[in-house]
């Protein structure tokens, strides 16, 4: 409960990260508030069913809030005039603000425990906070968003945190280093999903750094590092250590 | 959304362009080109006439015959071990029936071309009016062409808005040279332009439009006059595939032994990852071009044999080295200036 989680990708495409995520948070039964910025909710929809868990119902039961970045962003901009109380959660696009306010307010309102709910923990999930950046966010306006999302979900609500950020050794993208620096340094736990030094390979498909903070709360401790390989396949993802994959033994 | 980064000289990645254009037509899709360069009546005039089938699969089915017949009989002696392998493919000899060939030197008729409803945006012919859409402090160019996108998405029914239009067709959307100054953005030019989110919100808001609808969108930029990488890293994040076209004209590839039957190479940077958790990975990543009289294909790359009788050490490692640039199979082709030490 009450943890941060850092999932990072490089030289490889991390999001099965976010669907495990997805599928195994709404498996246990805890609400949560999916912010979608960079696919369509048919795409998530479609590979959740194949690892058993259904969007529509958990959206319709009201266990999920999910926020499909694409749309709103259309909405946002070929829509008519937005209604007063009900501020669009993309708003720091048309200009009018800078800050990403609107949206951790979409986030706090969406998870914060209605009467009769029943779930267990909050959750809030974010694929991919890089894209902010893409579309004109400042790099503190990110940091702070994701600041005040862990004091109120983290500490108030006593619930975790998922995002997921890309980054690249040498990139010359600063801002998302920046970013990504900065929420590595809060993070409880760090999945780093990284495509292999080798290169390309059909049986291995990448690797994964798993790296509990355990400095980060208590003083004194260490943190843990674990590597394994992995290999994504149609409706699961098989971990083995690594130079130990199917194919070579 | 298919990103392609354009080659020095725009040539072979125009053609890829039309082609995308004229399989459009081909299959009854609708077509929308946007361009600041060319006027999109021109480059409907020149897109490549289709093949009709039997032509291109004889000639296909002749060649591979050819090649069969020369060495089925032939056993290896030496290199024994490799007999087991299956025969590499250049190209695909089984002429399978997805999409269509074109004949390059030939332009399609203008009856085809006026077979399906063409929409075109030439940035210097759009009248400057008030965009209805909220401008959110993106290139004005760039604003004009999206709300002319979402215009004729919505008008013509391409997001299923009207229920009325049974028949569900496709458009098939081409913007050329994306990025490049005649869009008013200066982001080929500077090393930090002013405005560093034009692009990539473009590009946000587009892929929101194609994945409303049903639309497929092809955009070139010349990809080799950004000198601000950062941007070139979150395009490529919010497209769903990212093809670059290097062609050899002019650089010293050209001359290079290596490349001698090729025009060009070909690199996949990403492929989509649509509705699923993995990808139709290939099993290699070396692709290269040629431009031959009639067909522009692209083929997998592999190496000549080296024949040479006077090899010296350091023709020996100049091949090695731009063999390492080539592949990086794990381990396959593992020829590094510091391996090769005989």
């Amino acid at each position: 409960q009450g943890r941060f989680t850092l999932l990072r990708d490089t030289r490889t495409d991390g999001s099965f990260l976010v669907h495990h995520f997805l599928s195994f948070y709404l498996r246990a039964g805890c609400k949560v508030c999916f912010v979608a910025l960079l696919q369509s909710f048919s795409h998530y929809n479609i590979v959740a069913q194949k690892l058993g868990v259904s969007l529509a119902a958990a959206k319709e039961r009201g266990q999920l809030v999910f926020l499909e970045g694409l749309k709103s962003c259309l909405d946002l901009l070929f829509g008519e005039e937005e209604q007063p109380g009900q501020p669009s959660p993309l708003q720091f696009l048309s200009g009018s603000a800078s800050d990403l306010r609107a949206l951790f307010d979409f986030v706090r309102v969406s998870l914060t425990p209605a009467a009769g709910d029943s779930w267990k923990g909050p959750v809030l999930l974010v694929d991919d906070l890089s894209v902010l950046l893409s579309l004109g966010a400042a790099p503190v306006a990110v940091l702070d968003f994701i600041h005040y999302c862990r004091v109120s979900v983290c500490c108030q609500l006593q619930g975790n945190v998922v995002v997921l950020v890309h980054s690249n050794e040498d990139s010359e993208d600063e801002e998302n280093e920046l970013v990504v620096n900065s929420l590595c340094h809060h993070s409880d736990l760090i999945l780093w999903a990284e495509g292999l030094a080798t290169g390309f390979c059909k049986d291995v498909h990448g690797q994964i750094k798993i790296i509990k903070r355990l400095s980060l709360r208590q003083a004194a401790e260490q943190d843990l590092v674990q590597i394994y390989q992995y290999k994504i396949q149609d409706r699961n993802v098989t971990f083995f250590a690594p130079g130990m994959s199917a194919a070579v033994l | 959304l298919v990103f392609t980064e354009e080659d020095k000289y725009g040539l072979y990645s125009n053609l890829l362009f039309k082609y995308f254009l004229a399989e459009g037509i081909v299959c009854g899709h609708d077509l929308f080109i946007a361009s600041a360069k060319e006027h999109p009546d021109n480059i409907l005039k020149e897109l490549p006439a289709p093949l009709l089938d039997d032509t291109y699969g004889k000639e296909l089915r002749d060649e591979a015959a050819a090649v069969k017949s020369e060495d089925i009989q032939d056993s290896m002696k030496i290199a024994w071990r490799y007999q087991n392998l299956p025969k590499m493919e250049a190209s695909p000899t089984t002429y399978t029936k997805f999409g269509h060939y074109y004949d390059v030197s030939k332009k399609m008729s203008p009856e085809l071309c006026q077979s399906v409803k063409r929409h075109s945006f030439y940035l210097h012919e759009e009248l400057s009016f008030e965009p209805k859409m909220k401008t959110c402090n993106m290139n004005s160019g760039y604003t004009r062409l999206l709300q002319s996108i979402q215009r004729i998405i919505s008008q013509e029914g391409f997001d299923g808005s009207d229920p009325q239009k049974k028949q569900r067709k496709v458009l098939r959307i081409g913007i050329q040279n994306l990025g490049s100054v005649l869009w008013g953005d200066d982001v080929c030019c500077n090393d930090t332009p002013e405005d560093t989110h034009s692009l990539t919100k473009f590009l946000y808001v587009l892929r929101g439009l194609l994945r409303k609808s049903l639309s497929a969108c092809i955009i070139t930029v010349p990809a080799h006059l950004i000198q601000n990488k950062a941007i070139m890293e979150r395009v490529t994040n919010l497209s769903d595939m990212v093809v670059g076209l290097e062609s050899f004209i002019g650089s010293e590839r050209e001359t290079n032994p290596l490349y001698k039957d090729y025009h060009g190479l070909v690199h996949v940077h990403q492929i989509p990852r649509l509705n699923s958790l993995i990808c139709d990975v290939s099993d290699t990543k070396d692709l290269a071009f040629r431009l031959k009289r009639k067909l522009f294909t692209i083929e997998r790359l592999h190496l000549p044999p080296d024949l040479s009788d006077t090899v010296s050490r350091a023709s020996k490692q100049d091949l090695a080295g731009s063999a390492k640039l080539l592949s990086s199979g794990c381990g396959a082709m593992a020829i590094g200036k510091k391996h090769l030490d005989f």
